[in-house]
This record gives structure tokens, sequence and C-alpha cells, in this order.
């Protein structure tokens, strides 16, 4: 795991995560995994955006590219 | 042929009396949704059909008969019977959408209590005082959920039992929390529900308005007939179908036609308890083989942004019926689904209060896309004079829909809220709040809501319940909350904010308040963008003019603004 996936792994935990017990890494699905919704969806690429200073096109944030820590990742440094 | 057969045919003479001899009801006498459901299926001989195939998110899959729901609802109503759960009590479901909570709807009606389900999404703010209006006795969650439970329930002296439904032991129960498990619990063969009657209330959803706090809309058991009769005749269910509705039974579509329509027709119907993604749900309709999907014009966007090409990776020529409910469905979604699915996705207009559908567009009735389609016979639809509230004569004229009282599903009231109950009629007509226009053919056209309410992605989100949540944030003075034009979601929440001295304007804040409200309400009410503002547009009394800050994010015209407070 990189530096990046683990900030971001940690925001989702901190952030998403309702069920503390609930163990996940970077391959856990998010979004069609329930833990962060579509709605949800957009505080975290915001979140992503502050944090690596870049501009994620909204055609780009699909539900499939968020869906895992590591997808969200290879699409943040897309940008970076 | 479908089971309206002509549109015309059954406009005349039509009597709500169809239905009632079809489930065997005799006026006056009793009348349990979840017997109707269960029982009643398994007296019919249907007890070894399939009744729910259920998968969850991770890929977990259980498949249920209708005996096995009458067992687990006898169950789960045996249970809370134990527990002191009387008539009219309200119970809670907290639940995601998995099997427990159709089962345990099923099972709080028997008992004769009335079902309280409520969004597993919201926070603990939009969780108290929902239960708190209700003064709700007991609630059934999951151990993810009640971190949110815990945080309420000291000021909750009402709330007798927190039943968790998945409890594994891992952590110790905290007072008044206790375990229920379906499948370590012996199944009940011999339950009586409670003989209800027509007018027992069955079902409170809450539903959020332009002022005040959420309002508790009271359903009934009688609205089983208008449920079972639009299920048949608008969704067009049959024996053999495979019938998904997307919806969660947080929300009224997921009881209305999530559970009581379909079982109460004896239907196999599937779920799918799976955040959204276009691969899923075509592979969940692929392997399934659904005959009928009943969704919401959000998803059916998502899945026209995800492309066609995804649609034909997989085999979807089981499906034969395609509806839609939340918000209106544009002309674009029922084009792109005809040439994707090669049928269009029929609209169908109604709202928590209504209970059941009001205006369609029916199975071999020509679809003008775009439109709401025409009334279900039985209701009597129109479209009045904001004014003076008389119907116009004549077609085009944009006013606000009404309805004639008396449908089998309509509300009988807001819990503990006569007053904006009566608001809701003028001059003898159910308001529901949208305005409409009728054409020279008979088919209603959707124009916009008539108040301040946020439509987002089919679901309402009151601008005051935000605002009033927003200025909680240390960092917010004032707000003022509306709605902004959004390609899926067709509005979405924005939010104005002046801040307090000491507190920077910048993206990090706009994040923190964003999640702020996420926590305390909901992701649906969460601001997808705040702007901030040194001041508000106020009247000379001090009353935040929203309408002019709505009126800049959809490029209207701003009105008069005689009333705007000196610059």
């Amino acid at each position: 795991m990189d530096e990046m996936e683990k900030v971001v792994l940690d925001y989702v935990r901190d952030e998403y995560l309702e069920d503390e017990d609930e163990e996940i890494d970077v391959n856990t699905p998010l979004i069609s995994g329930g833990i962060v919704d579509s709605f949800s969806m957009v505080s975290l690429k915001r979140f992503l955006e502050n944090k690596y200073e870049i501009s994620i096109p909204d055609e780009k944030a699909t539900p499939e590219a968020f869906d895992t820590v590591e997808k969200i990742c290879a699409l943040v440094k897309e940008f970076k | 042929m479908s089971n309206i057969g002509s549109y015309e045919e059954r406009m005349k003479d039509f009597d709500w009396s169809i239905s009632e001899r079809e489930l065997e009801y005799e006026s006056g006498g009793p009348i349990n949704i979840g017997w109707y459901c269960t029982d009643r299926i398994c007296k019919m001989g249907k007890g070894e059909k399939t009744a729910l195939i259920w998968e969850g998110y991770d890929g977990n899959a259980r498949t249920y008969t209708f005996n096995d729901a009458r067992l687990a609802s006898n169950t789960i109503a045996h249970d809370l019977k134990g527990l002191g759960i009387k008539q009219e009590d309200r119970v809670c479901l907290f639940m995601d959408k998995i099997p427990e909570l159709y089962f345990g709807f099923l099972g709080i009606l028997k008992t004769g209590a009335i079902a309280q389900p409520l969004f597993s999404a919201f926070g603990e703010d939009s969780l108290h005082v929902r239960l708190d209006d209700a003064k709700t006795c007991a609630i059934m969650t999951q151990r993810k959920h009640l971190k949110k439970v815990r945080r309420i329930i000291d000021q909750m002296p009402f709330m007798k039992h927190v039943i968790v439904v998945d409890h594994d032991g891992r952590k110790p129960l905290e007072e008044r929390e206790r375990v229920f498990s379906l499948d370590d619990t012996a199944p009940v063969d011999d339950f009586e529900a409670f003989q209800t009657s027509a007018e027992s209330p069955s079902v409170l959803h809450y539903t959020s308005g332009t002022t005040g706090q959420p309002k508790g809309v009271k359903h009934v058991h009688y609205s089983l007939i208008s449920q079972y009769l639009t299920t048949k005749w608008v969704l067009d269910l049959r024996d053999d179908d495979i019938y998904w509705c997307t919806a969660d039974p947080g929300w009224v579509t997921g009881t209305s036609y999530g559970i009581i329509g379909p079982w109460a027709l004896g239907v196999t119907q599937c779920v799918l308890d799976k955040g959204f993604s276009a691969d899923n749900w075509y592979r969940f309709i692929e392997k399934h083989r659904v005959t009928v999907w009943y969704s919401a014009p959000t998803a059916i966007r998502s899945l026209m942004k995800a492309g066609e090409a995804i649609a034909k990776r997989y085999y979807l020529s089981s499906l034969r019926h395609l509806a839609s409910v939340g918000e209106p469905l544009n002309a674009e979604a029922v084009l792109w689904s005809e040439k994707v699915f090669g049928k269009p996705f029929l609209d169908t207009y109604w709202q928590t209060e209504t209970g059941s559908m009001m205006l369609t567009n029916f199975p071999g009735m020509k679809v003008k896309p775009g439109s709401m389609g025409k009334p279900f016979p039985g209701i009597t639809a129109t479209v009045l004079d904001p004014n003076t509230h008389q119907p116009y004569d004549g077609s085009g004229r944009i006013g606000l829909i009404g309805f004639k009282p008396g449908w089998p599903a309509m509300m009988r009231n807001y819990w503990n809220n006569e007053e904006t109950y009566k608001s809701k009629f003028r001059n003898g007509w159910y308001l529901p709040g949208d305005r409409a226009s009728i054409d020279q053919d008979g088919y209603f056209w959707f124009v916009g809501r008539d108040d301040d309410v946020i439509n987002t992605g089919g679901h309402l989100v009151s601008p005051f319940e935000v605002e009033s949540a927003l200025i909680e944030h240390p960092a917010v003075a004032e707000s003022a909350v509306v709605s902004k034009p959004d390609d899926v979601n067709m509005e979405v929440v924005k939010a104005y904010v002046t801040l307090n001295p000491g507190y920077a304007a910048d993206k990090n804040l706009e994040l923190d308040i964003m999640n702020f409200i996420r926590k305390r309400l909901s992701p649906l009410a969460m601001p997808q963008e705040i702007e901030y503002k040194d001041k508000l547009p106020k009247t000379r009394s001090g009353k935040i003019m929203r309408r002019m800050l709505k009126a800049l994010e959809w490029g209207e015209e701003i009105g008069d603004t005689s009333t705007l407070e000196d610059e």
C-alpha cells in the first residue's frame, strides 16, 4: 500500500464506515458494497481534489472509478 | 394482453370493489396487510412458490418461499408481542435492504402495531426527530447502525426496545438492547394476525416539507386495496413474473410496491442490497431473468451515463415491462430505454401521501415521452387555478395538480399534525404540491414543485431542515438552502452561507460543512455545493429570500424584489 492509498483508506474509514468492526482494504468495494453512496461520492471527490490539488472531471467520477481505494488512487494519479 | 386491457373500458363504471372482490375482502371485516401478503398466498396453495430472491453486497444470496415469509413474519410478530408491543404502537425498521426488513415489516403489521420504516442512511438528527415525533417504542436495526441509535437513545425515554437482528456477540449490548436472530429462533407456525380493520393505522412514512419538521404520513390497512390493483394494472404483474423494485423500503415506493403490491399478488420479487453500478444491475437482471422492473429516473439516467455498451454485454431480453417513479422521467430517458431495452420506461406519478399510483402511463397506452400519463381509474385528477382552486377549463394551462380525496391508499392524517394535514386541501381537492398542465388528449405534463422542497434523486429534502442543521455548524452564521439543476438527480441541494468571525471561506471548510450535514441528516441532504456570501438577501422584515437564490440557480427571472431590504 502506498502513501496515497493509506491516506484515502483512512479517510474512507473515518468518514464513511458505519460499522467500526468492519475491516476494509484497498480492494473493498465502496460504492457497490454500499459503504459510500452516490451522494456521498461527491464529498469523497471533493476531499481528493482538495487534498491533491487536482480537478476530477464529472464524467470521470463514475461509480466504477470510485469503487475501490485502489481505483480511486489510480484516478487521482491520472490528474496529478 | 395486459392485465388492465383497455384503459378506456376500465374507466367506465370503475369501482374499487373490483379489488375488494379479488382480495376476497368483505366490507367491515378484518383486513391485515401482513396476513394478505403471506398467509393468504399460502392458503391459495402458493406456499412453496418463491417470494423473495435476495442478494447482499458481499455476494451472499438467499431465497425464501411464501411459506418462509409467513413463518418469518410470524416469528417476528410473536417476538414483538412477547415484548409487549401492542396495537398501534410504533415500531421502527432501521435497516439496509436485508430480508429481516421485509419480514419485519409484515411481522409488525401482524401484531397490529404501526410499521415506521426509516432510510438506513439517515444520520442521528434525522433519525431522532422522526422517532421523537412518533414516540416510537421499539426499533429493529443492524449492528452497523447501532452506533447512531446509541448516540440518541438517552433522549428517547419512550424507546423501550432496541432489537439487533445480526448481533455477533463480539461486543456487549447495552441497556434496552436485545438480540433477535431469525436464523436462531424457532419458526412460529401458528400466529393469529391481529384483526385490524380497514381504518386501522398500518404504516408511518416520514416526508419533508418546506417548513417545520418532517411529517409522519399515516396510512391504514385499507391502502392494500389500491396498492394491489395499481400493481396489477400498472406494473402488470402476473403469476410467472420475476419482479424487481429497486426502491428502499425506507421510502414509500419500497413498501407500497416493494412489499405490499407484489406479495399481495403472490408474485416473486428480487432484492439487491448493493450500491449502484451499471454492471451490478445488469448482471442482476440477467442472472435472475427479471421480467418487470420498477426503478427511478435517477437510476435510469445513471445507466444512460454509463453508456449503451455496458447494457449490450448482458442478456436482458427477459425484461418485458419497465416503469419508473420518484421524479419526472425526461423524454430522453424514455427514448433511450426504448432503444437499449426495446421498450420504454413508463412514468408513474404519486407520492408518500397518496400511498399508491395516481397518474400513470399504462401498458398498451400510447406513450408520450416526458408525460406523466393519465389518472388511474377511480382517481379524479385535474389542474387547478392557483388562486381560486377551481379546475381550469380546457387544456394547456399550468396550475396545481388536484385530486378528489377518497381513494383507498390516501393518507389519513399527518402524525400529531392535523393543521398541516388540513392545509393540503383546498376547495375539496387534495393538493400534492406539484404544478402541471393537461394536454388535449388528457395526458398530464409535470412543470415543477409549488414550494421550495427539493426533489433529489426522487427523495424530498426540506430546505428548512438543512438550514437548521447548517447553523449548528460552528462556522455558519446564516444559511439559505435551494435546489440547483443536476443532470442525473434532477435537482441537488445547494447551500448559501455566511460565516461567523474567525472562519476562512475556503475549500476545506466547505468539505467539513458538507460532511457535517451528511452525518447529521443524510447523504441526500448534504449540499453538493456551498457558496459563501457576505450577506444573504432578506426582506425588510429579516426573512431570507430563498426564492431569489433559487431563481439564480435555475436561470429564472428573480421576480418582485420590492420587499428586499436596502443595501
